[in-house]
């Protein structure tokens, strides 16, 4: 079972939380859910669509090809009819052939054009053969104002059209989220309570989330005035013992490098969260690209040791983000989650793992305390300032007790107390699961790839019968666990223009995008079939 | 309580620093003599001559970034609200490559104290004009004489809406530990511009000493305020008021933020 809705029209319309109310009520009868959204950079008008695909496999991509269209406008027409001929519209604005509903009219009539939304959730559920109980509850559950307008509006849409499928239960509900979510919530998970952001496409629902439930999850949310205002500050909050993350895009990371160069010299813990647009420079805020790798894998000035986890949706951005926290504290240094706008805004369906805040290495009390004292580890033990009165962090080469250094014998030692700090770490990383094999396993074809990438080279790898190899954790790159797999023939699979993962591997072959739109499972089907010359799956 | 550390001074000798040096130890001292955990302390400061500060004074601190010295305090400030927090900048820091955060954290009333060792010129870099240098000036980098006028610090903080706003000089210990102590005490946003020569770049002694008065105000007026600030705009003429230009009590950004919370309790 793998069906795919497309709704459409224009920015304003609501289009976003009809595709998410609609996922979630797939989600109710135990079906996994994706939901892609697209949007222009603008407030009202343009052309807004989301593709809600539910499938009885988890799935992390939208089709080209949907099952059911339904048209806010004539503009959704004009760009998508060539998905389907399964159409249902808003006879007031569409001229089509398909069903029409006079939904304009019916909700302008009971007060505002907004409840569209619920007329065509009503008609998609009865086109998909799915209870209307159902999708009560979830509009109960979704909306505080015109509840009662909504539910009529849903009843509407539902008795206009025609029952055409059938959605029976298959399982239990998930949970239902966006990658930015998941990351807030596994950072929260892992200890975070203080957030930091500027306003920035994709990343801003991350502030949005955290601000609208600051008591629920008990974390702090602040606005700050710009980029290097918000790192700086995330800089002395974590120096005063708060563990504290940022979210911006590449243009506001650029902004934080000094402050990823400061956490390295001052061995101050934060986790950076940058989530990838369609670059360089301003490039096209609201779409999509994995160019930033290079950039965020090396930012800051000087030999910087860091982690740099690259989730593929949301179930990884939660496990991951608060594996970055706690690897962040444990370390003392700068940690970075890096996705991109398919992650933090598509909604999936997640199943969460358990995680929890892991202790950080904490002064025993005794004799006089030192904040960079060298041990076995490089792991100085922390005390803060309103516990003790010595905690000195400094941006400056130092001495073990904190007070600037400029000796040679000085400099080398605490140099290598941090490449101390980094042989440790790289013993940890060898323990963790840090790449994830999918797919035909003794297939002598292997797609590399990472990020939200990941998703559609795993449904199309398994079509092919091709093995598909996805690094967690980029930095430090895996390596001993890379060498494995990258045998054989391996394409890399990316959404940069110049194959950032590959270059690094040292991978030739690549099929890359970069029009700011992710793969599509037929797009990349028939590009790497243009690559392989297969007559059949068993070609391999 | 002993401030000493181990570090040597590297000042240059007679350097407007050291009476900075001196003001705050003392104003420490008495702070933890009236019953101030000294744990709660926390100072930090930039890049420049005046941060080396951190390294003579035994407190919590931390050696931050040119400019950032603001944004680096609100950050221990809103992670524990309980601390006491004490930025030290020098004027290109704090008036240069941070400005804008100094503004915010004035615009927001945060309780943090700045402390601008303002000798308007970059000291350790040897000799570049500052924000603070008077028009004309030949310096390293402006050896036919500088071609910006100077900007006047009291005048943008009052306009950023500080509530504390107060200027002294290095010559005067006594008055540099008053000021401090009332921006210390002071809840909100204090500023503190440290008027101070710097022997080896711009030796502006002689003018200083002999150019100051007292102001008598009424420090609640901000109209007052704005006359006074305006009365002396950083040129090498004139008689330079000292004093607290203003003073307003008003809600606090960590107050309103945090709603009572201490993240760092939990």
């Amino acid at each position: 079972m793998d069906v795919s809705i497309l709704v459409g029209g224009q920015a304003g319309d609501g289009i976003k939380q009809s595709g998410v109310i609609t996922a979630k009520i797939f989600n109710e009868l135990g079906y996994y859910v994706f939901v892609y959204d697209d949007y222009q950079s603008l407030v009202k008008g343009g052309h807004n669509f989301s593709v809600i695909r539910v499938s009885d496999k988890k799935v992390c991509s939208h089709k080209d090809r949907v099952e059911l269209l339904v048209a806010f406008n004539q503009d959704t027409i004009e760009k998508h009819s060539w998905r389907t001929k399964e159409i249902i519209y808003d006879k007031d604005k569409v001229k089509v052939k398909g069903t029409g509903i006079n939904a304009s009219e019916w909700a302008n009539k009971k007060g505002s054009s907004l409840l569209r939304n619920s007329i065509f959730i009503g008609a998609i559920c009865k086109y998909m053969g799915v209870d209307l109980k159902i999708a009560e509850k979830i509009i109960k559950e979704s909306f505080h104002k015109f509840l009662d307008e909504n539910i009529e509006a849903l009843k509407f849409g539902y008795d206009s059209v025609e029952k055409k499928h059938d959605f029976k239960k298959i399982g239990k509900p998930r949970e239902v989220m966006t990658g930015n979510e998941a990351i807030s919530l596994g950072a929260i998970a892992a200890g975070m309570k203080i957030y930091i952001a500027y306003p920035m496409t994709p990343a801003s629902s991350i502030l949005h989330y955290l601000a609208e439930n600051e008591e629920k999850l008990g974390v702090v949310t602040i606005q700050d005035g710009n980029e290097i205002g918000v790192a700086i500050t995330a800089v002395g909050a974590a120096f005063a013992g708060v563990r504290t993350m940022v979210g911006t895009s590449g243009g506001g990371f650029a902004l934080m490098t000094e402050a990823v160069s400061l956490c390295a010299q001052s061995e101050t813990p934060v986790l950076f969260v940058v989530s990838q647009r369609t670059g360089p420079s301003t490039g096209v805020p609201t779409y999509t690209m994995q160019a930033d790798l290079n950039f965020v894998k090396n930012a800051g000035h000087g030999d910087v040791m860091r982690v740099l986890v690259a989730p593929g949706d949301a179930e990884e951005s939660y496990l991951l983000t608060a594996k970055a926290l706690n690897l962040a504290w444990k370390y003392q240094i700068p940690t970075f989650v890096l996705v991109d706008k398919e992650i933090s805004e598509n909604t999936f369906s997640a199943e969460l793992a358990k995680v929890k805040k892991e202790e950080a290495k904490l002064w025993n009390g005794k004799g006089e305390y030192l904040r960079y004292k060298i041990t076995a580890d490089g792991i100085s033990p922390l005390a803060f300032p309103g516990d003790i009165f010595t905690a000195k962090g400094s941006s400056y080469e130092h001495y073990e007790d904190g007070t600037t250094a400029e000796e040679a014998e000085a400099v080398k030692r605490m140099q290598e107390k941090r490449l101390k700090k980094m042989k440790t770490l790289m013993e940890e990383m060898k323990r963790e699961e840090t790449v994830k094999v999918y797919g035909k396993k003794n297939s002598k074809i292997t797609l590399l790839t990472w990020g939200s990438s990941t998703g559609v080279c795993k449904e199309v790898a398994e079509e092919l019968g091709l093995k598909v190899i996805q690094p967690l954790y980029l930095e430090p790159m895996p390596t001993w666990e890379l060498k494995k797999h990258l045998k054989g023939r391996v394409i890399a699979v990316e959404v940069n223009a110049t194959g950032q993962l590959a270059n690094m591997l040292g991978i030739e072959e690549k099929v890359l995008k970069y029009d700011g739109r992710p793969f599509t499972p037929e797009e990349l089907k028939k590009r790497l079939g243009k690559l392989l010359t297969l007559k059949n799956k068993g070609d391999n | 309580m002993n401030l000493e550390t181990s570090a040597k001074i590297t000042w240059c000798p007679g350097c407007g620093n050291f009476g900075i040096l001196a003001a705050i130890k003392s104003v420490i001292q008495e702070m933890v003599e009236n019953g101030k955990r000294p744990e709660d302390i926390v100072i930090a400061s930039g890049i420049g001559c005046h941060a080396k500060i951190v390294d003579y004074v035994k407190v919590n601190s931390f050696y931050s970034l040119h400019g950032r010295v603001p944004p680096t305090i609100s950050g221990i400030k809103i992670a524990n609200p309980n601390l006491t927090v004490i930025g030290f900048a020098g004027d290109g820091d704090a008036y240069g490559e941070g400005v804008e955060h100094l503004v915010f954290s004035a615009k927001r009333n945060i309780d943090i104290t700045m402390v601008v060792h303002n000798n308007s010129i970059y000291g350790l870099t040897t000799g570049q004009f500052s924000p603070t240098t008077p028009l004309g000036m030949k310096t390293k980098s402006t050896p036919y004489g500088n071609p910006e006028y100077p900007l006047n610090p009291i005048k943008l903080m009052l306009g950023s809406g500080a509530t504390f706003v107060a200027r002294t000089s290095s010559f005067d210990i006594a008055h540099i530990k008053e000021m401090m102590k009332r921006g210390i005490e002071h809840k909100g946003f204090a500023l503190i511009d440290v008027i101070e020569p710097c022997l080896s770049f711009y030796n502006s002694t002689d003018y200083i000493r002999g150019n100051t008065y007292k102001m008598e105000h009424d420090p609640t007026n901000l109209v007052k305020a704005f006359e006074k600030a305006n009365e002396w705009n950083y040129t090498t003429e004139g008689k330079i008021p000292l004093g607290i230009f203003y003073k307003e009590e008003k809600k606090t950004f960590e107050e309103l933020l945090l709603k009572g919370r201490n993240p760092r309790k939990g």
